[in-house]
């Protein structure tokens, strides 16, 4: 005869199996939820909501295909505000109360590196939009981060830049180094310390400003007393503006400006300096170059223009949104062809796979980064006023570095009229 | 020590110390003079620079005529603003903590409304000074620098002839000093005040534009400028116009030298000592009575 306790706890147990059973159908049914933490406020917002316009196009273009394992793709998306300290939150949310399939980082450094302890404790697969050296320190073997560093990324970032001053006709001797008192520029400059050391180059000024910083005719008429022969810039948007207006206002001249300078591949920035850019030599990531015609990357940017305006976003979209849609066309073939959402076999897919994706092929390495880095080292030329539109265009940011993708000559000295 | 670069940075940091008088105005009125700690004022500095934008995209207007233009609104707005906090936290003594805690929920407000009405890309404008310098001999001073330096002058120039001159701008000035003598003598203080915040409000139109001209700007810039604004606030003596000039030119100029002489780095750490210095030495700022 059963007894009354056990008959309590058999039927307590029947429910539960029938209520998990039932969740179990529905999410098999239901959508593949990707939850993320995206910075849609603050100053990481313009990157952060221009990335999160390519996951949508993406999203909704996997859904009129049928979506992913038959089942429909949603993005669930919350505000980090920027603020890293939202983030942990965001992503226990995501996990244990949304129950999400899968999670990708936010934008940039800072925001991905909050979400490492958590994703790590839950062994999620965790592919990274645009962090600069985040897994260096967990060395977690689930993550794989889309901007194409390479496994020394901060060396990396000034590599083409030295390479290139190196083989100017006139060798250099000095050059002077500066850069914002933040996460990504100390890095940049340590990187750039590293190469300017490397190529026996004498450091003649190496000083980092505040963050909000707002003039720098100072800091630039302290660089030109020092009359270097080259200046190595690792600066954000705000400050990428202002020096580059300073060094023309204070009538600098030398062999080669420019370097790790954020802003100068945003739309409203180049517009902005217009010819003052002319032959800066700075970083990008992709560039409307020949060299550059990966399959399906114009038909992207066609479609991600055509939205720009309306989601407040970058009209051109050449620097994040594309590896964030890269991002996207990666999770999809391992999903698919894994045929699971198993965060560890997809990991193992994603590692031991090369993806073809508009914006080339990505092979992941060391770390999770890029097994090969392609920084790229350009320079803008041939820039008249200040129209948006040329900057769509071929021959106005020149590839220079590295050798397989360049796509023009180096011109020198700065600035162009010199 | 060459002579061309102390008198550059010496001329930088006076042009920098007239925009930060700009910037700091309106918080003199408000926090020195009304004993408001509107928190939210780089907020309304933002709004400022996005309307200068906004006019000067849309209409071709220069910057510091869609200031002009934009005051007038912003200071009707400011009053309104003024009489809702007087009536949900001053008149009930709740404007200390809470009152704090709505100006820094405004900010945000503000700022997410930018957001979401301009978006988060970086803006700009166009103006015939942005660009070009005025060179004699081996000094240089680019005229979008200069501009806001004089029309930040020219601002508290106004400010305080208004207060000196005008029977509601002595109000103003007494109000600050003892709102209960005022009542005495037929005034009404909150009115007043009310006066003095749509002011404030009002000179943050033109400090966005000001700053709009000086670099592009995005929605969260504002936050940068509280720390700096309330330091030359204090700094300058509270309540002073002279100070806040003066407050300004100062971390302007000590910016500025420890940028030349030192790092930029350290600029912050030397504004700020300067401050503390000075408050060791004199509690009340420097024109502070």
């Amino acid at each position: 005869m059963i007894s009354r306790r056990k008959l309590l706890a058999t039927t307590a147990a029947a429910t539960t199996l029938a209520a998990m059973g039932g969740t179990v159908a529905l999410a098999q049914d239901g959508p593949i939820r990707i939850g993320m933490g995206m910075a849609m406020s603050g100053g990481l917002a313009a990157g952060g909501k221009a990335a999160l316009l390519a996951y949508q196009i993406w999203a909704e273009e996997v859904n009129a295909r049928g979506g992913l394992l038959g089942r429909q793709v949603e993005l669930v998306t919350y505000d980090d505000q920027s603020n890293p300290s939202t983030v942990p939150g965001i992503y226990s949310k995501l996990i244990d109360v949304d129950g999400v399939d899968i999670v990708i980082s936010g934008y940039a450094t800072v925001p991905t590196a909050a979400a490492m302890p958590v994703i790590m404790q839950k062994r999620k697969l965790f592919l990274s939009l645009f962090a600069l050296a985040a897994n260096d320190q967990f060395n977690y073997d689930r993550y794989f981060q889309l901007q194409p560093n390479g496994p020394n990324a901060k060396v990396e970032f000034s590599k083409g830049y030295f390479e290139l001053a190196m083989a100017l006709p006139e060798k250099p001797k000095t050059v002077a180094l500066v850069g914002a008192d933040a996460e990504f520029s100390i890095l940049a400059l340590e990187g750039a310390r590293e190469n300017a050391e490397m190529h026996g180059l004498e450091i003649v000024y190496d000083q980092t400003y505040p963050p909000n910083t707002i003039d720098f005719a100072s800091i630039v008429r302290t660089i030109k007393a020092a009359a270097p022969d080259l200046l190595y810039i690792g600066s954000y948007p705000p400050d990428s503006a202002g020096m580059i207006r300073a060094v023309h206002e204070a009538g600098f001249k030398a062999q080669m400006v420019g370097g790790g300078m954020i802003g100068l591949q945003f739309a409203g920035l180049k517009t902005q300096l217009g010819e003052m850019l002319n032959n800066v030599t700075y970083y990008d990531l992709y560039v409307p170059e020949p060299t550059m015609q990966f399959p399906g990357i114009d038909a992207f940017l066609v479609r991600y223009r055509e939205r720009a305006a309306a989601a407040g976003v970058d009209p051109l979209g050449i620097y994040i949104p594309p590896f964030a849609y890269a991002e996207m066309q990666i999770l999809e073939r391992a999903v698919t062809e894994v045929g699971s959402l198993d965060d560890g076999a997809l990991a193992d897919f994603i590692r031991k796979t090369t993806f073809d994706t508009v914006v080339g092929q990505i092979a992941f390495g060391e770390r999770g980064e890029w097994a090969a880095p392609r920084i790229l080292t350009c320079q803008f030329q041939g820039i008249e006023g200040s129209g948006v539109e040329q900057f769509g265009e071929a021959g106005r940011q020149v590839i220079l570095h590295p050798p397989e993708y360049k796509s023009g000559e180096h011109r020198h000295p700065f600035p162009a009229s010199a | 020590m060459s002579m061309e670069l102390f008198g550059n940075a010496l001329l930088s940091g006076l042009l920098l110390g007239g925009f930060y008088a700009a910037v700091a105005v309106g918080i003199t009125i408000a926090f020195g003079m009304l004993d408001i700690v509107n928190i939210a004022h780089p907020a309304f500095i933002m709004l400022g620079a996005f309307v200068a934008y906004w006019l000067n995209v849309e209409y071709g207007l220069d910057p510091l005529l869609a200031a002009l233009v934009a005051a007038p609104f912003a200071y009707i707005a400011g009053r309104g603003l003024y009489r809702y906090y007087h009536g949900v936290f001053e008149r009930r003594s709740e404007d200390s903590l809470q009152g704090l805690a709505f100006f820094f929920g405004l900010l945000f407000v503000v700022e997410v409304s930018l957001l979401l009405v301009f978006g988060v890309d970086y803006r700009f404008v166009s103006a015939p000074y942005i660009g070009p310098s005025l060179t004699f001999g081996d000094y240089s001073v680019p005229y979008r620098m200069l501009v806001p330096f004089l029309a930040g002058l020219g601002v508290v120039a106004l400010i305080a002839l208004y207060l000196g001159r005008t029977f509601t701008g002595r109000a103003i000035l007494a109000v600050s000093q003892d709102p209960g003598a005022l009542r005495l003598v037929g005034g009404n203080p909150v009115k007043i005040k009310e006066a003095a915040f749509g002011l404030s409000i009002a000179t943050a139109m033109l400090a966005g534009a000001l700053l709009v001209i000086i670099q592009p700007i995005e929605p969260s810039m504002g936050r940068e400028f509280i720390g700096r604004a309330f330091a030359i606030c204090v700094l300058g003596g509270m309540t002073s116009l002279l100070g806040t000039v003066v407050a300004g030119a100062i971390l302007g100029v000590a910016e500025a030298m420890t940028t030349t002489y030192v790092g930029a780095a350290w600029g912050p750490a030397v504004s700020f000592g300067l401050l503390l210095i000075t408050l060791a030495v004199r509690p009340s700022g420097i024109f502070g009575r």
